[in-house]
């Protein structure tokens, strides 16, 4: 039996009213809740003992999947252009499971759906929103265990502790970004909509994590994320892969995400890879328009982004999983996901 | 202690509970229905599954304020009366309950697929429960079931 900590229970109606219920409290002391599938089970494990939660499942605003008419070509650049050009905008509280299912979202952006729809299992994709899922705390072999746990070892850097028992001498949290929507959203040239005190801002899906495990948003405490806009354009394809010890429940031990733009002869106009589940953000692979841009996505140029994902990407032992078999399975699951483009 | 008020299997039920509780320990300790189950009550397990608005979700990391105001059928409220849930006639005639931990929660996830599916292919039946560990059976069994359960609903 593990109890959840005692804390006092808020249902705001609007963005609002949560953004000054968080910030009306001490730095921390006050969580946004959604579907709750991260949190819950974290403040039964005592990795967050906050003394008020904030529920945005009453806030309507948060809610919807519509297309929006854009002018422009629907860039996957962001900026003005990709703000402005025609996009789906999805509610941060829209459910895994409704992601997956929207018709909007698998025919525009098949990698997205398909990764919702791989999040967990049903119930948790039932209960598990889009936005908890990009703000996703990193998990890590020696963070997601019980208080009793985490005292016995001696706790580490991430919560209580001054060690990491990845690197034993790291003084840089190494948890893994474990969470499947943000790779295809970073793929997609997605912008996501944060709001706080001081008014909402946009921040583009790519520039949204950062390298510390122990925080891997720019999200600040009191922010909400309220809502997701993804740029859609013709001739964009985009797929998903995900590597996993069984096929439901587990986070990935790898994952990733692949958006190609086509133009009507098949030629490579544009091509995005990114990796999860190695460290505490997503990485964007470098190097793929030089080699994919301006001819067409044959099994030469397959094998050969495959190989450059391989050089780029070094496991830990974050996740209790054989880091050597997790590598050479990244080639694998990379030119899986770029057969499914082509 | 607060006052929560749920629609249980179509009763309007009023209960006490620390603001803390999750739907689970509410229904469980709350409102003395046990048959929910907590497994390892940190949403792994399936265990404690429960049909909220019609889909099944996780009792044990779902705060009870969340169930405020919507519909939730656990196991007790399968059964019509003493007739029993075509579901639960099929589990018990396929044996596809062993120890019956994990039963409660699988005939959950199964009526809630039922009730928006009513012909699932043995594919679709098998994603349903994704979410429901079962030490016992190897899951063949708990297919059949909800097959032969479907079948006779009319699928």
């Amino acid at each position: 039996m593990l109890r959840l900590p005692a804390f006092r229970y808020h249902r705001p109606r609007t963005i609002d009213e949560a953004v000054s219920l968080l910030a009306r409290f001490d730095d921390g002391d006050a969580m946004p809740v959604a579907g709750g599938t991260d949190l819950m089970p974290n403040m039964k494990h005592r990795l967050f003992t906050p003394g008020h939660v904030v529920s945005l499942n009453g806030i309507a605003a948060m809610r919807g999947i519509v297309a929006v008419n854009g002018t422009g070509p629907g860039s996957r650049n962001g900026g003005a252009h990709g703000g402005e050009g025609p996009r789906l905008r999805i509610g941060a509280l829209q459910s895994l499971a409704d992601v997956s299912g929207h018709p909007l979202v698998r025919r525009h952006c098949a990698g997205l759906a398909e990764a919702a729809g791989l999040v967990a299992g049903p119930q948790l994709r039932n209960m598990g929103t889009i936005g908890g899922n990009v703000c996703l705390d990193t998990r890590c072999t020696y963070y997601n265990q019980t208080e009793f746990w985490r005292d016995a070892l001696g706790y580490c850097l991430k919560k209580d502790g001054t060690v990491c028992h990845v690197t034993r001498v790291g003084r840089k949290c190494v948890a893994a970004h474990s969470a499947d929507t943000p790779p295809n959203l970073i793929a997609l040239g997605a912008t996501l909509t944060l709001a706080g005190p001081g008014g909402t801002r946009e921040i583009p899906a790519a520039d949204f994590f950062v390298t510390d495990g122990i925080r891997n948003t720019r999200r600040a405490k009191d922010e909400i994320l309220t809502e997701i806009a993804v740029p859609v354009a013709e001739g964009r394809r985009s797929a998903y892969r995900k590597l996993r010890q069984r096929h439901s429940i587990d986070f990935p031990l790898l994952s990733v995400a692949v958006t190609g733009d086509f133009a009507e002869d098949g030629t490579v106009t544009g091509l995005t890879g990114v990796v999860s589940a190695l460290g505490a953000r997503p990485r964007v692979l470098a190097g793929w328009d030089a080699i994919a841009v301006g001819g067409r996505l044959g099994t030469d140029v397959i094998e050969a982004l495959g190989e450059r994902a391989r050089a780029q990407c070094r496991p830990l032992e974050n996740i209790i999983v054989d880091p050597e078999w997790r590598r050479a399975m990244v080639p694998v699951y990379v030119k899986r996901a770029l057969r499914a483009l082509a | 202690m607060e006052i929560v008020r749920l629609r249980v299997n179509g009763d309007e039920r009023v209960c006490g509970v620390p603001a803390h509780y999750t739907l689970l320990e509410t229904l469980r300790y709350g409102l003395g229905l046990t048959g929910s189950k907590q497994g390892c009550d940190k949403g792994d397990c399936g265990a404690c599954t429960v049909i909220v608005d019609g889909r099944a979700i996780l009792s044990c990391i779902t705060p009870v304020w969340e169930a405020e105001g919507r519909q939730v059928r656990t196991v007790e409220g399968l059964a019509d009366g003493t007739e029993t849930h075509p579901v639960q006639d099929e589990f018990d005639l396929n044996g596809a309950a062993q120890c019956g931990f994990c039963t409660p929660g699988i005939l959950c996830s199964s009526v809630a697929l039922l009730d928006r599916n009513r012909s699932p292919s043995r594919e679709e039946i098998r994603t349903a429960l994704a979410g429901n560990l079962c030490r016992c059976t190897g899951y063949e069994k708990i297919y059949d079931a909800v097959e032969a359960a479907a079948a006779r609903l009319g699928g």
